[in-house]
């Protein structure tokens, strides 16, 4: 791999001592970064995110978003969340990357340069949901371990790229083609080279539906470094873990992908239900597959106070996984009435759907307004929080904002 | 006579400011270097050397929280910080709750797919530091929401 690397001082930010020390970074930088110490440390600066998003973590990167940030109907990179199981990659040169497709179930390996891609094979544009599957274990009871995510770890950007199926067609499989999972250039944390920090991927009916991409474009642009430049997976609905960033390889697998993150108890959970806490053992747990329904008030930011017979509107998003969704209702009582929102059609299979609705209260006061989405099978989100399971995945209880009346 | 004992004295005073000041330079330009690349040093579990010298040039505490990792100031916290932020943010540690058999189980964890090393007699140290300092609370089916921040709006 060709590397370009760029020089630059740094300088100790101290008017009696100054020392000119060499480091080297890695071109892939985003252009604003600025030699200065306290900004090389500075996540915002350095992956353009708002000030108004979480740092959960920083060795690996998570950051999450929080409900009112998310108000856009297409989520810009400022305000998408990051999730890292590894270390973000340097040095990396869109000019000089392939993509390898391998495996058990390929007639015979082959290499595509990214050129090759994205000349060779039909360019698609969809807006897809991705969640992280631990979205929301920050309630879990007792806690799982982790991140502890609270709403923000979901967007839903405009991803293009070519249809993994196409390519996968191209390369020719075999009939014994159970899994598809990929490979990055992310490194783990350890800085064990031999380790890789996550490699998972999805079954071959989902690798080969149309809106299952393998993208190079994130709204129009080049994606972002830490959304997995130069090339990602995009498998909209799923665990956003099943979107590989940084990929240079692809393996169609004869049996469940058994990578990294792929086993009990990663990113899965109890086949059977389980009481909060009860143990479960590695064979009793299942891989998790399309998230489930959702939505997200995204405004007005929670803390909203009104005069009384002031109209407040509300708006947000609401998605369901492989599904879409049916309707959208709110309730400003806990649950005692419910009212339907006004619920806008996905723009294409896997977006979110957009939804509003005008509340006017009875009386003064305090009120939560909770909104509760159903997804085209008829399944709604909990009020309370749902199955506990051992890593807290899956939690998709109503969201809820706090509304005061005076 | 007297002039040139000054002279000495003077000359001496200088040295050791040369040599303290370098030391300082020296010092900082590492940890300066570490900030920038933070496998700098860190990968070699023989050498926990390079995190002492820099927990020890940032020891300061306030309202009981330290403030280079966010970790709380408690008996174990240098052994804390010794064995879990080589590879991690402190931060992935803060945000979690559990009790002791909990705490165990993530070490466990760590040690069979993340290569953390045998922690020894430091085990029990850590383990005490964290079932007690990050204890699960009682949370319930649902919380009242928290923190709460209340704005007019006209809409």
């Amino acid at each position: 791999m060709k590397r370009r690397k760029f020089v630059r001082h740094i300088f100790l930010g101290s008017a009696a001592s100054f020392i000119g020390a060499d480091i080297v970074f890695s071109s892939s930088m985003p252009e604003n970064y600025r030699p200065v110490i306290e900004q090389d440390l500075d996540p915002y600066k350095l992956f353009n995110k708002d000030k108004g998003m979480v740092v959960l973590n920083n060795k690996p990167w998570n950051i999450e978003a929080r409900a009112h940030l998310l108000d856009d109907r297409i989520t810009p990179n400022k305000y998408m969340f990051i999730r890292n199981n590894g270390i973000i990659p340097r040095d990396l040169d869109a000019n000089t990357w392939t993509l390898t497709i391998d495996g058990e179930s390929v007639n015979t390996p082959k290499t595509y340069s990214l050129k090759e891609l994205k000349t060779t094979f039909k360019n698609y544009t969809y807006q897809l949901t991705l969640e992280c599957g631990g979205n929301g274990r920050n309630e879990f009871n007792p806690p799982a371990k982790g991140n502890q995510w609270t709403v923000g770890a979901v967007s839903c950007a405009e991803w293009t790229g070519v249809r993994l199926k196409d390519v996968l067609n191209d390369v020719g499989i075999k009939n014994d083609a159970v899994y598809i999972g990929y490979h990055g250039v992310d490194t783990h944390l350890s800085g064990d080279p031999n380790k890789e920090p996550i490699s998972r991927g999805v079954p071959m009916h989902k690798a080969l539906l149309e809106e299952t991409l393998i993208a190079f474009k994130m709204n129009g642009e080049d994606i972002p470094l830490a959304h997995g430049y130069p090339l990602r997976l995009v498998a909209g609905g799923w665990p956003a873990s099943a979107s590989g960033k940084w990929i240079n390889r692809i393996s169609v697998r004869d049996q469940v992908h058994d990578g990294t993150k792929m086993k009990a108890p990663a990113y899965r959970v109890p086949c059977n239900p389980v009481a909060p806490g009860e143990k479960v053992k590695a064979e009793d747990m299942c891989i998790i597959e399309s998230m489930p329904v959702k939505s997200l008030i995204t405004y007005p930011k929670s803390g909203a106070m009104i005069d009384e017979n002031q109209t407040l509107k509300i708006r947000g998003h609401a998605w369901a996984g492989e599904l879409d969704v049916k309707n959208v209702q709110y309730s400003i009582d806990f649950g005692a009435t419910w009212t339907d929102c006004l619920l806008e059609e996905p723009v294409n299979r896997l977006a979110w759907q957009h939804f509003n609705a005008n509340i006017k209260f009875p009386k003064k006061g305090y009120y939560e307004i909770w909104s509760r989405a159903m997804d085209r099978n008829g399944i709604s989100q909990p009020m309370l929080i749902p199955g506990w399971n051992p890593k807290g995945y899956l939690n998709n209880a109503c969201h809820r904002i706090a509304v005061k009346v005076k | 006579m007297k002039n040139k004992a000054f002279r000495n004295g003077v000359k001496r005073v200088f040295l050791r400011l040369v040599l303290f000041f370098a030391l300082i330079i020296t010092g900082s330009g590492a940890l300066v270097y570490k900030l920038i690349n933070p496998s700098f040093l860190s990968f070699d579990e023989e050498e926990p050397v390079t995190i002492a010298v820099e927990a020890s040039n940032l020891e300061a505490v306030e309202n009981g929280i330290h403030l280079a990792t966010g970790f709380k100031a408690d008996k174990g916290l240098q052994t804390v910080i010794r064995s879990c932020t080589p590879c991690h943010s402190a931060k992935l540690v803060t945000q979690n709750r559990a009790n002791k058999e909990g705490w165990i189980g993530i070490i466990r964890w760590m040690q069979e797919t993340q290569n953390l090393w045998d922690l020894g007699s430091d085990e029990t140290v850590i383990v005490n530091y964290l079932a007690k300092n990050y204890a699960p609370e009682k949370k319930g089916r649902r919380e009242n929401l928290k923190d709460i921040a209340w704005y007019e709006l006209d809409n």
